[in-house]
């Protein structure tokens, strides 16, 4: 007697991705597909994916999508959000997308207190591209655009995304995460779930940042790059919960 | 009907609300200033949305999301501002979405001055953004026109599947004329089945996008914009010919700077010089077969264009002129306007030369 | 018969407030009509001006170059506008801010004193109605009538007094035409 114990979430579609071995974007999608899929949300949400490695989502996530212009993601939800108060909205944003040609786009989004989601892919450099410098690149971290490695005279030092949105009172909720081991992949999905449950109370902006892989990019193995993740990026990204407005401070 | 007076941007801003827009995002800039603050109280009357977003950057990807939910959308700015939406404008026309954008211009380059201009019809007409792209243009020359073409324009984007830009100089949008407002009767439009709304029942997915990978797959998408292009070409050409029939000169020039070459046409006609003026009324497509057949009367001695510019539109024009007759140009630019008394000078100054 | 106004001077001074109300007036008369405001950076305190065209025709060029009659609320404005003015035209010169006299002998001028006759009826506010007064009996363009029927519009309830307060603005200034 068979029993099946594990199967595609029908929150993705039957398709193979484009991701290299070892990146977490396929990871962050399953966790997202089967929160859309417990919530019961797969038939009406809107997902934004903005241009980067993660600008085919919609191929993959087996919900609506919007693909946007470089950092304008959450823009474009504004568009979609405002208009359809209805819908559960999220963006899907890397971390030169978000933190660099997008900085003014996501400030005054949280500053607005818009009522979607994003999710951010911090994986300290960017991937389309070809592993050039990211705002996110950590202090000594080499990259095609910083070839002895981030210099903090030169480059100044990297940007802690969701500490510095968490400033602005229309974020209701954020937190960092990663998913390179069991325990932080569910503890991810469950900051995922939370973040599209407060969005549909409305009470404010949502924001789950993940950490995240580049092995290609970094010249690391697949194995190398997760336990990077936990051993050097989660020191200057610190993970858990950064700001949550229901909680009392 | 009653008329009624109006100031050119709150006329195009209710004009918009009346013909179904539902969604306004913009960012202030002289001298447009009246389309954001009376989107602001009138969308949320009307039960739509007004966002005032952090940039004309944001404001264009605000509109490029409510369009792909579906949703009538407008942004409307000056030309600084414009230079900034072309990236999104560009996505527009990738993506296939509707939206209107109006541009109220004023003299260029760089911030120049919030006087009016037609410095940006090659902007408008000839790049709207990078790529392959293009972008229905009307040019309203009064604030009628300003009016009924809002209400055509988003017709226009949802037929087409295509940004259209009301372009205007900021005469129009500060200046106050009588208007009517006319019930327009509803065009037939097709269906948005491509809005990124959520599911349909069988469980197939919208993806709004510009982006196509595979060059061939984009080579061949290209080539439906093309199609589509062609059609408008031929379908989408708006004009008005005055006096043009017997003319011995042909005035060329729309927007304000047709008003005041019509003003000149009627003194130049008192001293008994006949004096036509052709106004597009759309830039792209632009009338070429119309004007092309009006420069060929055997009575026409020269085809003259006015503009706020140094010389745009007179590229088109001596497109569909094509040499048959002399085409001079007169141009006030930097946010200067030309006056009556200069436009006549011009035509006087033409006759002299034709009989010399 | 086309008129082509000129209304210039400080802002705050009441200036597109009497091209809005000629505009308005010529519309309810049956007129075709334009206004046209100079627009810039000075919000308040610097100069400005709007052009009125008021006519029986459709209105070409709704930018006025060489105006009919101007009206002078200011010095710089008289400076500014007064060669521009066509042969045989109006021009009304707000005197008790302007000190200078028309130069031209060959248009037609009028000197009021605005402020002071706002200030007997107790509200510097109506200058600018005096100096319409003034227009309105000079050129006979618009009936004095269909301006107070607006006014009867504009100020209702507890603002109904300021009705008399301005058809009274409109009389003192058409007192000084002869």
């Amino acid at each position: 007697m068979s029993q099946i114990v594990y199967q595609r979430s029908p929150g993705l579609k039957d398709v193979e991705t484009h991701y290299c071995p070892g990146c977490h974007h396929g990871i962050v999608h399953k966790l997202i597909a089967e929160v859309l899929t417990e919530m019961d949300l797969l038939d009406t949400a809107v997902g934004v994916c903005p241009v980067g490695c993660s600008v085919l989502a919609g191929n993959y996530i087996n919900c609506d999508f919007i693909e946007a212009a470089h950092g304008r993601a959450p823009a474009v939800a504004t568009g979609v959000k405002r208009t359809h108060p209805e819908l559960p909205v999220f963006t899907y944003q890397g971390d030169g997308d978000l933190a660099s040609i997008g900085t003014a786009e996501i400030v005054h989004a949280t500053m607005r207190g818009e009522k979607f989601t994003t999710i951010f892919i911090n994986n300290a450099i960017y991937g389309m591209t070809g592993g050039q410098m990211a705002p996110t690149t950590l202090e000594g971290q080499k990259s095609t655009t910083s070839q002895s490695g981030r210099d903090r005279k030169i480059h100044g030092l990297p940007v802690r995304m969701a500490e510095m949105l968490a400033t602005l009172d229309g974020m209701a909720y954020a937190e960092r995460v990663c998913v390179a081991d069991i325990p932080s992949l569910n503890k991810a999905k469950r900051a995922i779930k939370k973040a599209f449950t407060l969005q549909q109370k409305g009470i404010g902006f949502t924001f789950i940042e993940v950490l995240s892989t580049c092995p290609t990019n970094w010249g690391m193995s697949p194995v190398e790059a997760g336990r990077w993740v936990q051993s050097t990026m989660s020191q200057y990204y610190p993970l858990g919960v950064v700001k949550d407005a229901e909680v009392p401070a | 009907m009653q008329k009624e007076l109006w100031k050119g941007n709150e006329a195009i801003a209710e004009a918009a609300v009346r013909a179904g827009c539902r969604a306004y995002f913009g960012y202030p800039i002289t001298p447009q200033n009246e389309i954001p603050e009376y989107m602001s109280v009138r969308m949320p009357e009307a039960g739509g949305v007004f966002v005032q977003a952090e940039s004309e950057i944001a404001a264009i990807n605000m509109v490029y999301g409510a369009a792909a939910a579906g949703v009538r959308a407008m942004t409307s700015s000056s030309s600084p501002g414009i230079s900034l939406k072309q990236e999104g404008i560009s996505y527009l026309i990738g993506a296939e979405l509707p939206a209107v954008i109006v541009n109220m211009m004023r003299g260029g380059p760089g911030l120049g001055t919030i006087q009016a201009g037609q410095a940006d019809y090659f902007q408008a007409t000839r790049s709207p953004g990078h790529g392959d792209g293009r972008m229905i243009v009307l040019a309203p020359s009064g604030i009628q026109e300003a009016a009924d073409l809002v209400a055509e324009a988003f017709d226009l984007a949802d037929i087409y599947r295509n940004p259209v830009m009301i372009l205007a100089d900021g005469m129009i949008g500060q200046m106050m004329e009588p208007i009517v407002w006319h019930e327009r009767k509803p065009a037939e439009l097709p269906p948005k089945d491509w809005a990124a709304l959520g599911r349909e029942g069988d469980g197939r997915t919208h993806f709004v996008t510009s982006l196509r990978l595979q060059s061939a797959e984009n080579e061949v998408f290209n080539q439906q914009l093309m199609g589509k292009y062609q059609q408008i070409a031929r379908d989408e050409v708006r004009w008005e010919a005055i006096d043009c029939q017997d003319a011995q000169i042909i005035i060329v020039a729309y927007g304000t700077t047709a008003r005041i070459c019509q003003s000149a046409a009627r003194k130049l006609k008192q001293e008994g010089i006949r004096v036509g003026v052709f106004r597009p009324i759309g830039l792209w497509p632009y009338p070429y077969e119309a004007l092309r057949k009006l420069a060929e009367q055997d009575t026409v001695r020269s085809v003259l264009t006015v503009e706020m510019s140094l010389g745009q539109m007179v590229e088109d024009v001596r497109l569909a002129v094509c040499g048959v007759k002399p085409t001079p140009f007169y141009g006030r630019t930097g946010g200067m306007i030309p006056e009556t008394e200069q436009v006549a000078d011009q035509v006087h100054q033409i006759l002299r030369e034709v009989k010399a | 018969m086309t008129r082509e106004i000129i209304i210039a001077g400080f802002g705050g001074q009441g200036v597109m407030s009497i091209g809005k109300t000629l505009t308005e007036a010529g519309l309810k008369e049956g007129h075709e009509v334009s206004w046209v405001p100079s627009y810039g950076p000075e919000m308040r305190g610097g100069t400005a001006n709007c052009a009125v065209v008021i006519s029986d025709e459709p209105i070409g060029s709704p930018v006025v170059n060489r105006p009919t009659e101007l009206i002078a609320m200011n010095g710089p404005s008289l400076a500014k506008f007064e060669p521009n003015v066509l042969p045989g035209g109006l021009i009304l010169v707000n005197a008790s801010q302007v000190e200078q006299k028309v130069s031209r002998q060959d248009v037609k001028a009028y000197y009021i004193p605005s402020m002071e006759e706002a200030g007997k009826l107790g509200n510097f506010k109506v200058a600018n109605m005096v100096m319409l007064g003034a227009y309105i009996k000079a050129t006979g363009a618009l009936k004095m009538d269909t301006i107070a029927q607006m006014l009867s519009h504009i100020f209702t309830g507890p603002k109904a007094h300021l009705v008399a307060l301005n058809i009274k603005a409109l009389e003192a200034g058409a007192a000084y035409i002869k």
